[in-house]
């Protein structure tokens, strides 16, 4: 840890002395979205849009080196990690204020923790505390605060866990850890979503609902040269395609939602696209989940046999090539991703074997639901036409999230899910995030996210010893631990992984900066690190 | 007609209660649960179960449904469930917008009607009446998303001549409130021509022209008066047609209203935000029904067979 | 057959019969003359990097953003748009005219109640209201024609009553009344005779209505389902498209404004031929 941080340090420092750093003042940027951003509570606040926002607004114990998934102290200057992997200990920078100019003290980041826990904050959060010794009285109901929090002074945190949890780091880091100040939650009196106040690299200047959300420079951030811009715009209500004609404009800088299918290719082949287009990959996985619990797929051959009718490259096609074709869970930047895993390729004959096998010559009937939301009914479809080739016939479902999500969560209701459009990108870069909910026992209940209903216990069993292995030195053997769990899993095949999705991003040619830091793991767009060239 | 109006109000207070009863009980029988959805998907069961009970949603319905009408009754339309406020502040928000929406809508409708009207009336029975009649039928069968799809593409897109969407300018408004005027215009064109064939033919237009008063003159003393009467009796209905109509307007163009607003809260089960909407559009209705009743005496029997 | 003749020597009537019988024989002909399947994704539909074709020799509408034919989805479209046309707005005249019958025949509480019901059904935001719906009950077409029908079939009570309301305190009724006639000989005997006309303007009127209706569910994603082509959900699988390739919203929006167009011309002149309260000012 430590010998990262020297070298952000150090890229800081570079940075600062590179003639492209010195910007001049009144560099205002503006970013579009076509929907409402819905809250900017950090307790509550959990959608892809005001994710990055809230990273930008608040500050964290620890946060990442833009454009990786590094891990830094962020607000904590130091910390120590008990050989047990049971105790964590914080020491906070001194001097850090909070937008309404009082400092940030240790009790903050208690108070912030606890609220983020408590079911009267109705955060969605809370779940990635469990490790915390006290959590379940609090979430309980049954106590007031996280005993497992303590602050024997002004600028010292120790976190004592119930268990050894090794992402642990990574959940210090995450949005609902951040910090905020009671007072100001208080007097917002349950609008503090709308009247943000924290630490972070910049603070909310004006809101106008429905219309625009405009962030100001926070003038003494504690990371120097940061942010590098001095404000930025978020105006709502833009269609993606009107976003994008405004960008090439000039108007607009970056266009939020990315570049809509029918444009992607003229930009792409336009001569501004190496300016224009960032596109790179990010944490996602898009895959139809196989319902282990209903018949014929609960057969493992049939599953198989799915797995092998797919033919990626062309659904990858229908996307214009903005994603890359998936064999296992987990993306190749994710720690623990097997790049010598073959998976199931495309191959009708053998998907028709399996099926034979499975006493299934002829196939058989069943559902594919999916998101309503472009491109998810075309690829649905293209799915469908797939299946169709080995004599499996698939009606298509395709209705609003919401619905999709309910019924995938009800037992028995939905046999095949395709997740595009509501399987976002990873809470945090670590490979736990890609079991517990959505492979794991745990998730496999009502209005859980399991929507295979795959439950091995052995395989539970195998993930909390490789979440138990939190000395940093094992870092790379719990990574090799991740990725045997998702390719024994993919033996089972409770999934067809089809591909993971790239991101592409639009940004005006005045703005500057690496791609990573517009498509960054963590945050998606990183204000913080965003810059505009002169 | 004061005992007339307060029944009316009565009657209308009854039928936001049913409108309300309605859509509540609609929206619980989805099968989608607003809990599961804020919670997302790294959420445990204890946290779903936890945001569940402090929305309130593990009550039963008809008490869930009473401390809503409670609310209701000191104007308070509760919180939304996604964006964590109350739902008053976002419709009020968000209305103005509409509202400019729907009074450019009316401006536009009325105008192109009394002008394709007039202009139909004149030349009764030649090529450019049957023209004028040809196009308010089109005008009447258009999709909305149709016409707002072509506007879009032929003046904003190929022409340039207004922004492809988005809120502000007086350019910003012209091709939604054509959208949403289009359809209103056919079917004022065609009330606005029987209207005005109908005075053109009373004997005291005849007597002023045998006097020599000038034809232009006729036209906009005595024909145009008498058409306007039932328009602007129509207006009413018209309110409460708009509100169906801004949902496809307002997601074609991204504009700001209480239309998107609702689009977003169906997507997302956002219960409190549909029910607001709702019942904001209901009152409308109701209020432009109510208006136009007041106003029948004045409106000629055909056109209430509309 | 007089009526008939009456709206061939109507030119807008007669235009608009023209384009509706078209209509039907090319979606019952579909299968004959599509040219290509409409659920078949051509492997030559798509350029080599994944973009739809514009209209040329092979394919004359162009293909979709599947690589499927347009003018092929269109026909077979023009099946599932009819047919929803048909069934929705037969479901809606047939609900109105039962319950503003029946209301307006029976005198006191019932009826009351159903006028109060019906008022209550006006006061909803018709879209809205169909939207949830339409996601309550899993879309599929039967559901949407039904959600189209619940949504439609108001205003027809409401014309229905106030016509019953008036033959009923007509004198032959009340003739018929005082021997003794049962309530079943009346409304069936006379007054439903005397709204047919009611019904079959609004039996036509209606389609469009119901078309333009089933084209926004499915331009808001939660009509008919894929593949299953309509022309609102061909329109809605492609609206991003609209700039970069046009096609695939002109011309199925061309085809909804076509169908709508010729139901109203053709309603329309019935009511002029056939409203009693219309006859004998043209």
């Amino acid at each position: 840890m430590r010998t990262k941080w020297i070298k952000r340090a150090a890229l800081a420092g570079f940075l600062a002395l590179s003639p492209l750093a010195a910007h001049a003042a009144g560099d205002q940027v503006t970013v579009t979205y076509k929907d409402d951003i819905a809250t900017l509570d950090p307790a509550i606040g959990y959608d892809w849009q005001n994710w990055s926002m809230i990273k930008s607004l608040y500050s964290r114990l620890m946060d990442y080196t833009p454009g990786t998934a590094n891990l830094v102290p962020s607000l904590a200057e130091s910390f120590t990690v008990a050989p047990d992997g049971l105790t964590y200990t914080f020491k906070l920078r001194s001097g850090v204020k909070f937008s309404n100019g009082r400092e940030v003290v240790a009790g903050d980041v208690k108070y912030s923790i606890e609220r983020a826990v408590n079911p009267k904050t109705q955060g969605p959060g809370a779940g990635f505390f469990g490790a915390i010794a006290g959590f379940d009285d609090l979430s309980g109901g049954k106590a007031d605060g996280l005993a497992g929090i303590e602050t024997p002074d002004a600028h010292t945190v120790i976190f004592k866990l119930s268990r050894p949890d090794a992402t642990f780091l990574h959940v210090l880091a995450i949005n609902f850890s951040s910090v905020v100040p009671k007072e100001a939650v208080d007097a917002a009196g349950g609008d503090f979503g709308k009247k943000p106040v924290g630490s972070g690299a910049f603070t909310l200047k004006e809101w106008v609902i429905g219309q625009r959300l405009v962030f100001e420079k926070n003038a003494s951030y504690y990371l120097k040269d940061t942010p590098r811009i001095d404000g930025f715009t978020v105006e709502i209500g833009q269609e993606p395609l009107v976003a994008l004609l405004r960008l090439q404009k000039g108007e607009v800088d970056i266009a939020g939602d990315g570049i809509p299918p029918a444009k992607f290719l003229e930009i792409k082949n336009g001569p501004d696209a190496a300016d224009l287009i960032v596109d790179g990959e990010q944490l996602q996985t898009g895959y139809i989940t196989l319902n282990t619990r209903i018949k014929p797929l609960d057969n493992v051959k049939v599953r198989q046999a799915l797995n092998y009718a797919i033919d990626k490259d062309r659904i990858v096609k229908i996307v214009n090539g903005r994603a890359t074709p998936a064999n296992q869970p987990l993306p190749p930047l994710m720690p623990g991703h097997d790049a010598n895993y073959k998976g199931y390729a495309y191959d009708v004959a053998k998907a028709k074997a399996l099926l034979a096998e499975a006493g299934l010559p002829k196939g058989f009937s069943t559902v594919l639901y999916a998101s309503s939301t472009d491109p998810n009914p075309r690829i649905a479809q293209a799915l469908q036409k797939d299946f169709a080739a080995i004599g499996v016939k698939v009606e298509i479902k395709a209705i609003a999230n919401a619905n999709v999500i309910a019924a995938g969560g009800t037992e028995g209701q939905a046999p095949m899910i395709w997740s595009g459009g509501m399987a976002w990108i990873a809470d945090f870069p670590d490979p736990s995030n890609f079991y517990g909910p959505i492979l794991g026992c745990s998730g496999a209940t009502q209005g859980g996210w399991n929507w295979s209903w795959y439950c091995n216990k052995e395989i539970d069993k195998r993930a909390v010893a490789a979440d138990s292995m939190s000395d940093p030195a094992q870092k790379d053997a719990r990574a090799k631990a991740w990725g045997g769990i998702f390719t024994d899993i993919m033996e089972e095949a409770p999934w067809v992984p089809v591909f993971h999705e790239r991101r592409v991003v639009a940004k005006s040619k005045r703005m500057g900066g690496p791609g990573e830091i517009y498509i960054d793991p963590t945050r998606v767009i990183n204000y913080d690190a965003i810059f505009v060239k002169h | 007609m004061l005992q007339l109006v307060i029944r009316r109000l009565l009657g209308a207070m009854l039928i936001l209660l049913g409108v309300a009863a309605i859509t509540f009980l609609l929206l619980f029988m989805l099968p989608a649960d607003p809990a599961v959805q804020l919670a997302g998907r790294s959420a445990t069961a204890q946290t779903v179960a936890n945001i569940r009970h402090e929305l309130g949603l593990d009550r039963p319905l008809i008490y869930q449904f009473l401390s809503y009408l409670g609310h209701l009754a000191t104007g308070d339309l509760g919180r939304s469930y996604t964006q964590k406020t109350g739902v008053t502040t976002l419709i009020m928000a968000r209305l103005p917008a509409t509202l400019v929406l729907m009074a450019a809508g009316i401006v536009i409708e009325v105008t192109l009607g009394l002008v394709l009207g007039i202009v139909a009336a004149i030349n009764r029975g030649g090529m450019i009446d049957r023209g004028v009649m040809m196009l308010s039928f089109v005008g009447v069968s258009a999709p909305q998303f149709v016409v707002a799809l072509f506007l879009l593409y032929v003046f904003a897109a190929t022409l340039g001549w207004f922004p492809m969407s988005g809120f502000g300018s007086l350019g910003h408004v012209v091709l939604p409130a054509t959208t949403l005027g289009v359809l209103g215009a056919g079917w004022y064109a065609r009330m606005v021509r029987s209207a005005m064939i109908d005075v053109l033919n009373q004997d005291y237009v005849r007597t002023a022209r045998a006097k020599g008063v000038s034809e232009v003159r006729v036209i906009l003393r005595h024909a145009v008066p008498n058409a306007l009467l039932p328009i602007i009796a129509m207006i009413g209905i018209d309110i409460g047609q708009f509100m169906s109509g801004v949902v496809v307007v307002e997601a074609v163009y991204g504009w700001p209203g209480i239309g998107q607003l609702a689009w977003q809260a169906i997507q997302q089960v956002d219960i409190p935000i549909i029910m607001g909407v709702t019942l904001i559009s209901a009152l409308a209705i109701v209020a432009g029904n109510l208006v136009a009743d007041l106003a029948a005496p004045f409106i000629d029997p055909r056109i209430r067979a509309r | 057959m007089h009526v008939l003749r009456a709206l061939m020597r109507r030119p807008s009537a007669f235009l608009g019969l023209i384009i509706v019988v078209t209509i039907i024989v090319l979606a019952l002909g579909a299968p004959l003359i599509a040219p290509f399947s409409p659920d078949e994704q051509l492997f030559d539909g798509l350029t080599l990097e994944g973009a739809p074709i514009p209209p040329d020799a092979v394919y004359w509408l162009g293909t979709d953003t599947l690589g499927r034919d347009v003018l092929s989805r269109l026909l077979f479209g023009a099946r599932t748009s009819l047919l929803i046309g048909l069934v929705a707005n037969g479901l809606a005249v047939g609900i109105g005219l039962f319950i503003g019958m029946v209301a307006g025949y029976l005198q006191g509480t019932v009826s009351n109640l159903m006028m109060r019901f019906t008022d209550l059904m006006m006061a909803f935001p018709a879209l809205l209201l169909a939207i949830t719906l339409a996601a309550l009950l899993k879309p599929s077409l039967w559901i949407v024609a039904l959600v189209i029908a619940m949504v439609n079939w108001v205003q027809v009570a409401r014309i229905v009553f106030t016509e019953t309301r008036g033959l009923v305190e007509r004198d032959f009724i009340m003739a018929e009344r005082s021997l003794g006639a049962g309530h079943a000989r009346i409304i069936f005997r006379h007054i439903l005779p005397h709204l047919m006309p009611t019904a079959i303007v609004w039996g036509t009127l209606g389609i469009a209505t119901t078309v333009l209706l089933e084209a926004t569910l499915s331009f808001l994603g939660i009509g008919v389902q894929p593949p299953e082509p309509s022309w609102g959900n061909i329109i809605f699988e492609s609206q991003g498209y609209f700039t970069a390739a046009p096609w695939l919203v002109f011309f199925p929006g061309v085809a909804i404004l076509l169908m709508a167009l010729s139901f109203n011309l053709v309603g329309d002149a019935l009511r002029d031929i056939l409203d009693p309260t219309q006859r004998g000012r043209l």
